[in-house]
This record gives C-alpha cells, sequence and structure tokens, in this order.
C-alpha cells in the first residue's frame, strides 16, 4: 500500500512561520484540522476562529494596516463568501494569502460541494487573486511558501488550492468519526 | 424616547483632539461624518466590503494592542456583519471600540428602512456576543460620557448611538483605496510600512 505523505499541515506551519505570518484566521476544516492546531498551540502566533470566510479578509487587512502578516484558512466553499470583499483587496492591493482545501473535486461524495469546488479557480481569477495548484503533498509547502512571497513581497492577493487529490477523500461515516 | 442627537455632532465630539485614536468607519454615511470631523491619515473609510468595518477594526487592534481603535460604522452596515460581532467577543481586545451610529435607515439609497427601526437591538447582540460593555445613547445627557467610554473603558466596548435620520451634504474622503491603505501605514509604522 502506498504510504500516504501526512506531514504537509507541519511544513505549511513552518513556511508560515519562515515568512513572517503572525496571525492566522479560519473556519475550520478537516483538511485544515492539524495546521489550526499547531497554529493554536503557538503562542507567538494568533488564531482567530471566524464565523464566516469573508470576516477573514476584513481582519486580514486590518492585520496589515496595523503591521501585522496574517494568512487565511477556508475550505473551497469558503471562497464564495468572499467575492465581494475581494474587490477591496484588488482596490486596496492588499496582499492577501488565502490557503484553500478543495471540495467537489475527484471523488467527492456530496454533490452539493461540486458547484463551488469546480467554480473556485474561476471566480478567484476573476477576483484579481493568484491561482497557485498544489496537486501533491510534496508540492504544498513549496507553494506557498511562493505564495507567500508573492503575496506579502509583491502586495497581491495569492491563493493556494490543496488538491482533494491530497487531503483525501472521507466517507461520511470516517468524517464523524475524526 | 426619540432621539434628539444628530450623527454630524456625535462623531466630532467623538474625534475631536483625536491625537493618535485609529479610526475605521463603514462604508457610507459612517466614512463621510469621520471625513467632516477632520481627514486624517489615521482614517481608514471604507468605500467597500460592506458589512465589514467591525473586522477591518479587529484585525487593526489585534496588531497594535497599545493603540487604540475606533469603528464607527451605520446599523445597515453592521446588520451586514453581526458575526463580527462574535467573532470580537471570542478574541476579546482591549484596545477596541465599536460604535454604532443608528439612524434606522439605508441612508446612501433612499432611506429605506433597516431591521432597527422594526426593533432589532444590536447593543443587545454584542453584549450577548461578550463584549465587556455596551451602552445605548439617545440624548445629549447620555452623549456626555461616550468619549470617555469609546476612548478608555477596557474594551471590546459597543455603544449604540440613535440619531435623527436625516440627509446631509456628502463630505468626502479620498477614493483611491491604494491611497488610503499607504498613508495610513505611513503614519503609523514610519519607515517600516514601506520596508515589510
Amino acid at each position: 500500500m502506498k504510504r500516504i505523505d501526512d506531514s504537509w499541515p507541519d511544513q505549511i506551519y513552518k513556511t508560515l512561520k519562515d515568512a513572517g505570518v503572525r496571525q492566522v484566521a479560519y473556519v475550520p476544516d478537516g483538511g485544515h484540522k492539524r495546521l489550526i492546531e499547531l497554529c493554536l498551540a503557538d503562542k507567538e502566533m494568533r488564531a482567530v476562529v471566524l464565523s464566516t470566510e469573508e470576516e477573514g479578509i476584513g481582519l486580514t487587512c486590518g492585520a496589515w494596516l496595523g503591521g501585522v502578516r496574517s494568512a487565511l484558512l477556508m475550505q473551497s466553499s469558503g471562497v464564495g463568501n468572499c467575492i465581494n470583499n475581494l474587490g477591496t483587496v484588488s482596490e486596496c492591493r492588499f496582499p492577501l494569502l488565502m490557503l484553500i482545501t478543495m471540495r467537489g473535486q475527484k471523488g467527492e461524495i456530496n454533490p452539493w460541494q461540486v458547484p463551488m469546488g469546480q467554480a473556485t479557480p474561476a471566480v478567484l481569477e476573476a477576483m484579481g487573486v493568484v491561482v497557485h495548484e498544489a496537486n501533491s503533498a510534496g508540492d504544498i509547502a513549496p507553494t506557498v511558501d511562493a505564495a507567500a512571497r508573492l503575496a506579502f513581497g509583491s502586495y497581491q492577493a495569492v491563493a493556494v488550492l490543496i488538491s482533494q487529490a491530497v487531503i483525501g477523500i472521507k466517507s461520511f461515516q470516517e468524517q464523524s468519526a475524526r | 424616547m426619540k432621539t434628539t442627537l444628530h450623527r454630524r455632532n456625535v462623531v466630532e465630539i467623538l474625534l475631536k483632539n483625536r491625537k493618535d485614536l485609529l479610526v475605521v468607519a463603514g462604508l457610507g454615511s459612517t466614512a463621510w461624518d469621520i471625513t467632516a470631523a477632520g481627514d486624517s491619515p489615521f482614517n481608514f473609510p471604507l468605500w467597500g466590503a460592506m458589512g465589514n468595518a467591525a473586522m477591518f477594526g479587529l484585525g487593526l487592534a489585534l496588531a497594535q494592542p497599545k493603540r487604540r481603535v475606533l469603528v464607527l460604522t451605520g446599523d445597515g452596515e453592521m446588520l451586514m456583519g453581526l458575526g463580527s460581532l462574535a467573532t470580537i467577543g471570542v478574541q476579546k481586545p482591549r484596545n477596541l471600540a465599536v460604535v454604532v451610529i443608528d439612524n434606522e435607515r439605508y441612508g446612501e439609497t433612499g432611506m429605506q428602512r433597516t431591521h432597527t427601526a422594526a426593533g432589532v437591538n444590536i447593543a443587545e447582540v454584542a453584549k450577548a456576543c461578550g463584549f465587556r460593555a455596551t451602552r445605548q445613547i439617545r440624548s445629549r445627557a447620555q452623549l456626555g460620557s461616550l468619549r470617555a467610554f469609546a476612548w478608555s473603558q477596557p474594551g471590546p466596548v459597543f455603544a449604540l448611538v440613535k440619531v435623527i435620520a436625516e440627509k446631509l451634504p456628502l463630505v468626502l474622503p479620498p477614493r483611491d483605496g491604494g491611497l488610503l491603505k499607504s498613508r495610513f501605514r505611513r503614519a503609523l509604522l514610519g519607515e517600516r510600512a514601506d520596508l515589510d
């Protein structure tokens, strides 16, 4: 059986630390579970739980006004909630680093996830966000590193889409047992 | 009790001799109000992102824990982001004040009634979300202590100021988002703003 590399959330965490990110905002997602735990355990990092994803855009922009670098974690369904606020990011040229775990891709078992998941790259690009896709576990940390450099070095909005092929497909029974 | 307060007067009292107070204003009338009180690099008036003014304030307050941050926004704008009051209640920044100027109307689109005109009370929402103190103000007498409340009471604090629904002359802040962002960061962070 092929061994699944499950150290990528730890690698993202290290990459964020190296990039000077001191605040992480999130709406939880199963794929981000480990990364959220690492951020919550870090006294030097502020982990902010949101009630909806677009709050994270405001929080991130406010933090940048105050001189702090942030990252925003969400599932692809949350991208739809952010669209109007991405217009403000673009107009003000705020740096934005979004790490998005994908649903509605290969092997999805919830049909309601498919429309937003399939539309996610197009929707982000329509709002001026640069999209980087990470399709294997080994790709993720280098992609996040490059995205952080583009976001904070060039004042861009950048989204890393972490493929469902990496996160894995869980049945409803497996999900509820987590 | 009917309110006797005028919004521009309330905001002028709040921002008079403001020193280094950091101010985020929500889309629409409150952005014009803070500009009427005197434009400043420490103003961040939103021209978009309706519903998110309080979250801009939270991000700024967490990033700058030694500076006082005041979010001024309208009832329509705040109603669009009620969840952010819950998010602020969880983080509990001591340096954040949210003041909602409540005229019970969507003032920029034809003065249509908002939920607050039908009795929805945003101050009670803030209280239930864990704000350390909340106030509801509708008279000159109550207005007297608002400034001290917003400026120095340990936060997060929330004030709902009921004001007369009136159409006022526009006093517009700069429109260029990049300019508003950069002038704010330079004023706050100095040279670091350009190096980070």
